[in-house]
């Protein structure tokens, strides 16, 4: 009887857990990255760990650093290639795009499952109604070996976002607007259960936006209810069999927030903090050099759908670099066949490697000292795109779009007016 | 290791993982010594030739918030931090400096100043800073997360006791 992270903890311990609870617990996945995993391998080895739990539930995703810009690099990722053989782990080599799309789009993620990774955004997930959450490499190695994580059952915060949406606002703008109202902080150590009118009118992509932001407020999961729109997601990407699941009426919250975000402007996060939220009217005029769309908040298809049509026929000012990065080949080649890419290619994006390289500043568009970066990424840390003396903007890739036109941060609602 | 003494070099709040090792070094090298150099780099440049051996990170809130790479705790130890003492950490990187057994304390930090000099009972959940003549109590760490610690860290815990050697076996 309990919030969805008590119910779905619950039913993987086999008795009732509640909040402050902590338990040994079996993960149904388990995710690495290129960053993370050359830890993960090395404390597997110093743990003495033979063999991989279940190989059939552990993916590694080349992703961070791909294709690999240096021999140190190369060198890493030849090492994981070779664990990943040795171990008969599934992998995902360069160019199959950044994790917290593949999980997902591979049908790695069901409804009431328990998913970690080694990656903090691994909270993604949360969207198909799972209890996913990021740790660290030796956490990962431990559950490689065991098939079991410890957790301490979070207390929950449940959002309520009511109303709809205006024309030119997105779920990225709800997003941040999140990040924003609970701070850097807000929800440290807890889960966010995150429903209402707004939520059930997006699709999975968009949704994924959200719960991908939610370790921005300090957030262990940012867990949605699982509804026809999940079940339709998943259909084609798994054969096996899945329970939604939801909290129960009886269940007991930290903090109820309701909010209608009918009024909603898009919204802007400022350098150098996620939290530092503003109504897109307090910054429009900022000049712009470079426009990232792409990386796990907001590399969809339909996130290229909307820049695209903002794009099509139009040129990108010619002081502005636009940086495209899919975040799946999957997602790739969807926007080749939809004439997508071509509409911004031609509007003068350049297309970079389905991954993560700029948004982790490894590869791929680092800016130049002094240079302000408008990027639909979800941090804009000093130094997060791999300058520290660049200043980072995020927004929706709509707001992205339609600046990269304009050469400075512009509401898109100008669009539709 | 129970007790440890130092200096104090203070940060702010929401110091991130990003400032803590920056994307650019941490994917290049698994060279612990090498990434330790530009430990908190962004934030104080030359931050790592004033670090003496034992001495203590002291922040605000929600420290190592951001990513969970696991170089951000590695990279400390290295740079020979004794403990970080903060107003609260992140999870993600409040677990892995257990695991890899970086001690964590958490207690108000608002009367320390940079340079202050400490000294931490990790058993007894105390910080007393010398230089001010004053004791400030420490949030307990979970049962679990003492067991870790105790062990030396995860891997040691794991090689100890074969698997998770914490009772509550679900």
């Amino acid at each position: 009887m309990g919030t969805m992270s008590e119910e779905i903890l619950s039913a993987h311990v086999g008795k009732d857990v509640v909040a402050g609870d902590i338990v040994i617990v079996p993960v149904d996945f388990i995710m690495g990255q290129d960053g993370t995993t050359s830890l993960t391998i090395q404390a597997f080895r110093n743990m003495g760990g033979k063999s991989v739990h279940d190989p059939d539930k552990f993916a590694i995703v080349i992703d961070h650093n791909s294709p690999s810009p240096l021999e140190s690099v190369s060198n890493i990722h030849d090492q994981i290639r070779e664990f990943s053989e040795e171990h008969h782990a599934i992998l995902y080599d360069i160019g199959e795009g950044v994790c917290h799309q593949i999980v997902p789009e591979k049908g790695h993620v069901l409804p009431g499952g328990l998913v970690i990774g080694a990656d903090s955004h691994t909270c993604t997930y949360g969207a198909l109604n799972s209890f996913a959450t990021g740790v660290g490499s030796t956490d990962l190695a431990a559950a490689l070996i065991s098939g079991k994580t410890w957790m301490k059952a979070p207390g929950t915060i449940k959002l309520i976002y009511s109303g709809s949406l205006p024309a030119g606002v997105y779920s990225k703008d709800v997003a941040l607007h999140m990040v924003g109202k609970l701070t850097a902080n807000g929800a440290t150590y807890k889960a966010l259960e995150i429903q209402g009118d707004v939520i059930d009118s997006l699709s999975i992509e968009a949704r994924m936006t959200i719960s991908n932001m939610a370790v921005e407020t300090g957030a262990k999961v940012g867990i949605m209810r699982c509804d026809s729109m999940v079940q339709q997601y998943l259909k084609g990407r798994t054969t096996e069999q899945y329970r939604g699941v939801d909290a129960t009426e009886d269940a007991r919250y930290d903090k109820i927030v309701e909010d209608d975000l009918s009024a909603l402007s898009p919204q802007v996060s400022k350098p150098h903090e996620v939290d530092n939220v503003v109504p897109i009217a307090e910054v429009a005029g900022t000049e712009v050099d470079e426009v990232f769309i792409g990386t796990c908040t907001n590399g969809r298809l339909e996130d290229f759908s909307i820049a695209a049509r903002l794009l099509a026929g139009k040129q990108v000012s010619r002081r502005v670099r636009l940086i495209v990065a899919p975040a799946s080949r999957e997602i790739m080649l969807r926007c080749i066949e939809e004439g997508i890419l071509d509409k911004m290619v031609r509007a003068g994006a350049v297309i970079v490697t389905p991954g993560c390289g700029p948004c982790v500043g490894t590869c791929g568009g680092i800016p130049a000292d002094g240079e302000v970066v408008l990027s639909t990424a979800n941090r804009n840390f000093k130094g997060r795109m791999g300058n520290s003396n660049a200043f980072i903007y995020l927004a929706s890739p709509a707001t992205a779009a339609y600046s990269a036109i304009n050469g400075v941060i512009s509401d898109p609602r100008e669009v539709f007016e | 290791m129970n007790n440890l003494r130092g200096r104090a070099h203070v940060f702010g709040d929401n110091v991130n993982t990003d400032y803590i090792i920056s994307g650019k070094y941490k994917f290049k090298t698994l060279d612990m010594n090498e990434l330790a150099k530009h430990v908190m780099e962004d934030l104080h440049p030359g931050f790592y030739k004033e670090i003496e051996d034992g001495d203590f990170i002291v922040a605000g809130e929600n420290f190592g918030c951001g990513s969970s790479r696991e170089q951000a705790p590695l990279a400390i130890q290295a740079a020979g931090v004794g403990a970080v003492i903060a107003r609260s950490f992140a999870r993600i990187f409040y677990r892995n400096c257990i695991n890899i057994g970086l001690p964590v304390v958490e207690c108000d930090t608002s009367h320390i100043r940079e340079g202050d000099e400490l000294l931490v009972d990790l058993r007894k959940g105390r910080v007393h800073n010398v230089t001010a003549d004053r004791s400030i109590g420490a949030v307990p760490l979970p049962a679990v997360m003492v067991r870790i610690l105790g062990d030396g860290g995860l891997v040691e815990h794991f090689k100890k006791h074969g698997g998770f050697g914490i009772g509550d076996e679900g």
